[in-house]
Formats: structure tokens, sequence, C-alpha cells
């Protein structure tokens, strides 16, 4: 191609300057509203350039112009195609519609993470009913190993005022654990499902094993009382959790869908997301529980009491997860 | 196997790559951010010790909950907030972008922070570097799942094309055929880097600017032989500005 380079430059150059001005004020504020007047402007110097582009990439040896011209077109590309999401995000609306709605919409998720869970809990009960005589070996912390009852009455003794004393700290290492874990949950989805799944599976294990330890120790009314008031909150947000991690699981598998596999994923998105905030909401809420009001016993607060709250509690997120967003729906 | 750009086509048919970033400036921009949350964390603590007497318990579990929030929550405000990068990657001049050359979302931001852990097992972030060694786009676990891809900052650094200093007369332009077989013969790697010595010439040391000067000038002369009136009296830096300004120019 003959090309007259100086006089190319020289013609070129006050556009291209004119369009990196432009970019460079929208890199600066993403989110500010550009307008009409400006992005026609922004558009016919991007189209001129991109021909300009396009002029002297057969030329071998103008290195430098082609890459400086590149990048102006590269940049120009991206603010051009890129949409800013602009739309308020209302946290309460959110809440109230998008997380139930997200939660009842990928009901198959939900069934595998509930039946592996609940499942796990099963055989971990099972496991410790005909293992009874050996069952320090199904418990991985020393702590465990103890008679249910022994624990009671240190519990019930000593505990309550250690716990006392720093409630609030307490809380917090809750809070940031459980979601921690719940997080984790959600990232091993990637794994194809074998990490939600053991995860899940082995949780269960554990808390049917140690439920049914308190039982047949004749400590189920502690047990109620101890874990129902957090339990009934923080268990669900756990299983949620492995809801959205095989939300990532079946986007990863074609299972006979064409479209690829990041189209797959981007379509979970809002629904991930959406349980996975609705999950750190609730184990924000049963990591105050559980510090506050789970560790105190009787005779500072009876077990009805703790009992009957849990049990209104389960019944709230059930009707709550059943029955809120469904205007519109 | 990893490429070094993302290569666009775009709807008007303008072929362009934007430069991947590399592992090295990825991981250097990992610590500096670990290194900016541990200076907010400690920021943050110092502040809180001060109200410490007063309610020990609660500020315990603030100190907690801040240090949980900041270390879980930074990757996600800062990359939504300054338009997909954090301290780290600004620095190092990255940024997060959405696969196809678009900015990312926020909710694209979200997910390659949530799936962070994953790519941090068992340590060190080995799943993540191992993925991003194997991945055409050097993307970790967390990119693949959110669509994004971490990119070097495209800055246009214009040329200055009005300093190759061009003389009144070139005798090299008097042989317009050997002229253009010099433009057609030359590669674009040398070219450019006698384009890069003329520009930056005032700032080489004077025994430098020889010897660049006479290697570039050899390697040229090699390409065409001009007839010897036409080079005569010229020094090697002579020789490459005119070379140079037939290389990029067909004006007369």
């Amino acid at each position: 191609m003959i090309l007259d380079l100086d006089r190319f430059v020289r013609e070129g150059e006050p556009r291209w300057q004119e369009l990196d001005a432009v970019l460079t004020r929208m890199e600066k504020h993403p989110y500010a509203t550009v307008g009409v007047t400006e992005l026609e402007r922004l558009h016919a110097l991007y189209q001129r350039t991109s021909a300009d582009l396009l002029r002297v990439r057969g030329l071998h040896s103008e290195a430098r112009l082609r890459q400086y011209l590149e990048s102006l077109v590269s940049r120009g590309y991206t603010a051009i195609h890129g949409v800013t999401d602009r739309k308020k995000a209302s946290w309460f609306g959110w809440f109230l519609r998008d997380f139930p709605r997200a939660v009842r919409r990928q009901a198959g998720a939900l069934a595998l993470a509930m039946a592996l869970f609940w499942g796990g809990s099963a055989v971990g009960a099972g496991l410790l009913v005909v293992l009874y005589e050996e069952r320090e070996t199904l418990f991985p912390f020393a702590g465990l190993a103890t008679k249910p009852s022994e624990r009671v009455k240190q519990e019930t003794v000593e505990r309550s005022k250690m716990v006392a004393e720093r409630t609030g700290r307490f809380s917090a290492h809750l809070i940031q654990n459980n979601t921690r874990v719940a997080i984790f949950t959600f990232a091993l989805g990637m794994t194809y499902g074998v990490g939600p799944t053991v995860l899940l599976f082995s949780n269960g294990v554990y808390l049917g094993a140690v439920a049914m330890d308190y039982i047949k120790d004749g400590q189920t009314l502690f047990l109620l009382g101890w874990l129902l008031p957090h339990g009934v909150i923080e268990l669900p947000a756990i299983i949620l959790a492995g809801q959205a991690a095989f939300l990532l699981t079946g986007a990863l598998l074609p299972r006979g869908r064409r479209a690829p596999v990041g189209e797959r994923l981007r379509a979970i998105f809002p629904d991930a997301l959406a349980i996975m905030g609705g999950v750190a909401v609730m184990l924000v809420w049963a990591g105050i529980v559980e510090a506050f009001f789970s560790q105190y016993h009787e005779p500072v607060v009876p077990y009805a009491v703790k009992i009957a709250f849990g049990v209104g509690e389960l019944g709230g997120l059930l009707a709550f997860l059943q029955l809120a967003g469904r205007d519109g729906e | 196997m990893a490429s070094d750009g993302l290569e666009i086509r775009t709807p008007e048919g303008v072929p362009f790559t934007i430069p991947l970033a590399g592992a090295g400036a990825r991981m250097m921009a990992l610590i500096i951010d670990l290194l900016a949350i541990l200076a907010i964390v400690t920021a943050g603590l110092s502040v809180f010790r001060a109200f410490e007497r007063l309610a020990p318990d609660v500020i315990g579990g603030v100190v907690t909950l801040v240090f949980f929030g900041v270390s879980t929550g930074y990757g996600i405000v800062m990359e939504i907030a300054w338009n997909g990068q954090t301290l780290g990657k600004r620095l190092l001049g990255l940024r997060v972008m959405d696969q196809a050359a678009r900015p990312a979302r926020p909710a694209q931001m979200v997910i390659r922070n949530l799936l962070r852990p994953v790519d941090s097992l068992p340590a060190l972030y080995l799943v993540g570097a191992a993925t991003s060694w194997l991945t055409r786009h050097r993307q970790r676990l967390g990119d693949l799942a959110a669509g994004t891809v971490v990119v070097r900052t495209e800055v246009s650094v214009r040329g200055d094309w009005s300093q190759l200093g061009r003389e009144k007369y070139n005798s090299l332009r008097e042989h317009p055929a050997l002229a253009a077989r010099l433009r057609q013969r030359t590669a674009p790697e040398l070219a450019g880097l006698a384009l890069d010595a003329v520009l930056r010439r005032e700032e080489l040391a004077p025994e430098a600017r020889v010897a660049v000067f006479a290697i570039l000038a050899e390697k040229l002369r090699r390409m065409v032989e001009f007839p010897a009136e036409a080079v005569e009296a010229l020094s090697d830096e002579q020789y490459v500005r005119r070379a140079v300004e037939v290389l990029y120019s067909t004006s007369r």
C-alpha cells in the first residue's frame, strides 16, 4: 500500500488526540453520564481511527504508529461497547424480593444440597447408633469425646459465665467463620460439584452424629435449646450456599446445551449472587443469636423459651422463602 | 496454552489486540493489595484500640468483623469503584475486563472475588496459577467463571513523529527504486529500533550514541547498497536518519 505517512499523521493526529482526550475523561469517570453529542463525537472519532488503523495494518514498518492506533481503537471499543449498569441497587428490595425468588427458582439445586446435608445427617446418626461403643472415633475434636451429659454440666455452670463476658467477640468470630465457610462452599462449585458434595455430606454426618450422641445420652432438651435458636438459620444458610455452588456446577456441565460455558455461567450469576447475599444476612443474624442467646442455658433462659424462639424463627424463614417476592413473579 | 493478547475483531471488522497481564505482574499486584489490606486493618486497629477501654468486648467484636470485611470485600469494592482496578493493579498498570474487551460489570467482579478461595488452594494460589498457565487468556478459575481477563492498561503513547529530524535534502531519495527496496527488505523490528534510536538520540551518552548508530547503519547498509555518491561523506548517524526517513515516509 502506498501511503504518504507525513500527510497521514498530519491529518490524523488532531482526531487521535481528541479521541484520546475523550477516552481519558470517560475512563477517569466511568459512572458519569455522557451526553448524546459527546457520544456521537466519540463514535465518529472511533470509526475514523478504526479506518486509520486498517490503513496502517498493511504497512510492515509502521509498528509504533500501528500500536498507537490499536491502543486508541481498543480503548474506544471498550468505551462504546461497554454497558455500565446504572440501575440503583435497592438493598431492601433485593433481600425481600430477589433472594427468595432465586431460592425458589433454583429448586433443583436446593433439593440436591438438602439431600446431601440431611442424607449425611442420617448417615452420621446411624453410624453413632451402630458404633456407640466406639463413639470417640467418630468425632474429630477431643472436646466431643466426653459424654454429652458431662458437657451439659460444664456448659450450664461455667460457660455461661465465660461467654457473658465476651459475647461481642464471640458473635463476630461466629459470623466471620460461618461466612468464610459459606463463601468457600460456594467457590467449591467450580470443582464440578465434588467440593460442595463432600463438604455438605461430611458436615451432615458430623451434625447427625453429634445430635444422636446427645439424644442417646438423654440430653435432647438441652440439644434443642442450644441448637435451635441459631441452627435453624445457620444450617439452612450453609445449605443455601451449597445451592449456589451447585448452580455454578450446573452451568459448568453442558447437559446437552449448545450455549458456551461462559454464557451458561453468566446466566446463573444473578440467582447465585442473590442467594449468597441472602446467606450473608442470615449468617450475621445466626452469629448474633448464637453469641447473645444460644449460649445461655437454664436457669438463665428456660429451654422452652429457646425452643419456641427457634421454632418461630424456622417458621418465619420458611414462610419468607416460600412467600416473599411473589408479586409480579 | 496462554497467549500474550486478547484478540478482538470489532463489528466494523477492525482487528486489534489487548495485551494480557503476565503472572509476575499479577503476583506483584496481589502482594501490594495484601499490604494495602494490612495497612487499612492496622490503621483501623489503632483507631479502635483508643476506645477499647470503654467497651472491650464490643470493640473486640468490631475489630474481628472489620478485619474480615476488609480482607473479603477489598477486591470487590475497589474493582467496582475503580473500574476493574485495585491499588495493586493500578500501580502495576493492570485492569480487570470482560473477556469481550468490555468493562467488567459489578456482578462479574463480585463473582471473580468470591471464587478466590478455590483459586488459592491448596496454598499460595497454586490452583489459580495452574489454571492461568493452562488457559488461553491466562484466566484463574474466578476469571473463567466471571468471564473476565486481567489486561495491561492501554496508555496511548503518541509517537513524536515530528522529531524525526527530516533534512531538506535526502540523498537516498534520489534513488526511488532502491529506497522502495529498502522499505521492502527492512524488518519491522529493525525499522522500529532505528526509529527509536533517532527519536532518543539526545538521551544517549556520546560513546553509546556512536556505537548504536554504527551497528544500525551496518545492518541497514546490508539491506540495500546505494550508489557511492548517495552515501559518501555520511556519518553512521546521518545514514540511519536518512534511512529512517525513507522507511517512515513515502513523500518526496
